[in-house]
């Protein structure tokens, strides 16, 4: 049902003054992170991007994005199912459980691994004795960033799952399909988008998290550095052309996923738009 | 649903149960405890002296504050753009709802240089900003405006569904009775998305609070003036100070946790709002 009308006298101004806002406050950013990127030509912007370190940088963010988004996504259908096809007592107590990392501040959840993983840690000092190396290093950061994100797959799956109940998993079932087969030949299908959209906010997140992996990264430089904490490097070098040709890149990327959120959004949310 | 008596006949109870509980304990609880553990083990006296110190004090005051002021932004503009998505047509209204989650897309450190660049002396505001005798990069503005860029889709996207349910006849019938726009506005419309913007404006606040990599570009982080909470934390770890870094993240904890419970409040308070006026 469309309830939007064309507007009148008065909201015609409301959406001029909505419009001067979001290209002023969110607009104008955007531009100038390109405009900051190639301010030196895009000869500069490309050796830039094109460098070792960058590359390390790419390496270590798409290395994080490949293990962080299977297992959140794994993680998030285990939850949603658990929840969603069961009545349990306590399972409001789990749903807050998952939903918890929403509240807590990138930094407090990097501490927080830091505390467990570093070396005056109780797991950190048994790592350090077996020679195990997870702060400052690509295991720290993928934690970290774990923790971030395990709450955004479980978050669009759940609902959807809800909604649905389990009459097409039972009959499927009582047809004499097995436990695995009807969930990847029934449930499955039936969520995917919900899935898919979960996916893209955690792979969205993974590329661009920076409050938590910067505490556990060490910011060695072309060993720990993700695009985030790079930029950061680079713009504290004041290498101001250099930060915003990383950030550029990085800014694209987000761009990307943006644009697959908004494909994937009407389907994700039941069809309807929103 | 039927999920009742039946609920049994599904299988794989056991195994995403013991999935989703280990994952969770392992990746999100784990670490958590052993922050706690880390800062029950400390005295009250440090506890104090870290999370009481009067550097720590100024950056609760600025954090808190500050996440006032970007909140009451994005609580009217939140609202302005939230109705204009919800009731107008008009050629651009695809795009501009797309923009809209462009601070939830952004890396937060790309969102911090680029305000920074944009706001600073010689960037693309500087010169406007000057004019006005306005200080927004490397002063309190700026940590405003980054809490506002960052939080701003939270606001919109908690009110612009229940826009778009507004009950059209109880406007029509405030019209038919008499009642100019303003009225209808202040009667009919706003006591309906009120609780959903409230919730909106709370999370955006708890957002606001835990933020980190779109302030401390923008900020200036000068102790006592312009040094966020978050920021305080990482300085205490580059110091190696790890008890005050702990004692301070602890008690970041715990405000976002009554910050989460006041939203929860709200919402349940929304709920039944809509439940009374849904019939």
């Amino acid at each position: 049902m469309n309830r939007r009308n064309p507007p009148g006298a008065a909201g015609w101004v409301l959406i001029a003054l909505a419009v001067i806002v979001t290209v002023l406050l969110l607009g104008a950013p955007l531009l100038v992170i390109f405009q900051q990127g190639l301010a030196k030509g895009w000869g500069a912007w490309w050796r830039v991007v094109s460098s070792g370190e960058t590359a390390q940088a790419v390496g270590l963010t798409l290395l994080t994005m490949a293990v962080v988004v299977p297992l959140s996504g794994l993680y998030g259908l285990a939850a949603a199912w658990a929840v969603t096809k069961f009545r349990w007592a306590g399972k409001k107590w789990l749903v807050s459980l998952i939903e918890l990392p929403y509240s807590i501040s990138p930094i407090v959840a990097g501490v927080a691994c830091l505390t467990l993983y570093g070396s005056s840690g109780a797991v950190g000092a048994w790592l350090l004795d077996h020679d195990i190396q997870i702060m400052f290093a690509a295991p720290g950061i993928i934690l970290a960033t774990l923790f971030v994100v395990s709450p955004f797959v479980a978050r669009e799956v759940m609902p959807l799952m809800h909604l649905q109940g389990s009459d097409d998993e039972e009959a499927a079932l009582t047809l004499g399909a097995g436990g695995l087969r009807t969930f990847v030949a029934v449930t499955l299908p039936n969520v995917k988008w919900a899935l898919l959209y979960g996916l893209i906010l955690c792979a969205a997140r993974a590329l661009g998290e920076f409050g938590a992996v910067s505490v556990v990264s060490g910011h060695i430089r072309g060993q720990t550095n993700t695009l985030p904490l790079y930029i950061d490097l680079l713009y504290h070098d004041y290498d101001n052309s250099g930060a915003f040709a990383v950030a550029s890149l990085l800014t694209l990327l987000a761009l990307v996923a943006l644009v697959l959120k908004l494909l994937v959004e009407r389907r994700a949310h039941g069809g309807f738009p929103r | 649903m039927n999920q009742g008596f039946r609920a049994g006949a599904l299988p794989g109870l056991s195994l995403t149960l013991g999935v989703t509980v280990t994952y969770l304990g392992l990746i999100v609880l784990l670490p958590l405890a052993a922050l706690l553990w880390r800062a029950a083990g400390l005295s009250v006296a440090e506890f104090l002296a870290a999370v009481g110190s009067p550097r720590a004090l100024a950056t609760y005051r600025l954090t808190a504050f500050s996440a006032l002021l970007a909140v009451t932004f994005n609580g009217i503009v939140g609202l302005l753009l939230a109705w204009v998505l919800a009731r107008y047509d008009f050629p651009g209204r695809r795009l501009l709802d797309a923009l809209v989650d462009i601070p939830f897309a952004l890396p937060t450190a790309v969102a911090g240089v680029a305000l920074t660049a944009a706001t600073s002396a010689n960037g693309l505001f500087g010169p406007a900003l000057q004019g006005l005798g306005w200080q927004v990069a490397h002063a309190q503005p700026g940590i405003v405006l980054a809490m506002a860029f960052t939080s701003l889709p939270f606001v919109v996207r908690s009110v612009q569904p229940v826009i778009e349910d507004l009950d059209l006849d109880a406007e029509e019938a405030g019209r038919v009775l008499g009642a100019t726009d303003l009225q209808v506005v202040a009667r009919v419309i706003l006591p309906v998305i009120a609780p959903s913007l409230l919730a909106g404006m709370t999370l955006a606040f708890a957002r606001c609070l835990g933020e980190f990599g779109a302030i401390i570009f923008i900020a200036g982080n000068r102790p006592f003036e312009t040094e966020i909470t978050a920021l305080l934390i990482y300085i205490r770890l580059e110091e190696y100070d790890y008890a005050a870094a702990t004692a301070i993240a602890v008690t970041v904890l715990v405000a976002a946790f009554l910050v989460m419970l006041a939203a929860n409040g709200v919402q349940a308070w929304q709920q039944r709002w809509l439940g009374r006026n849904h019939r």
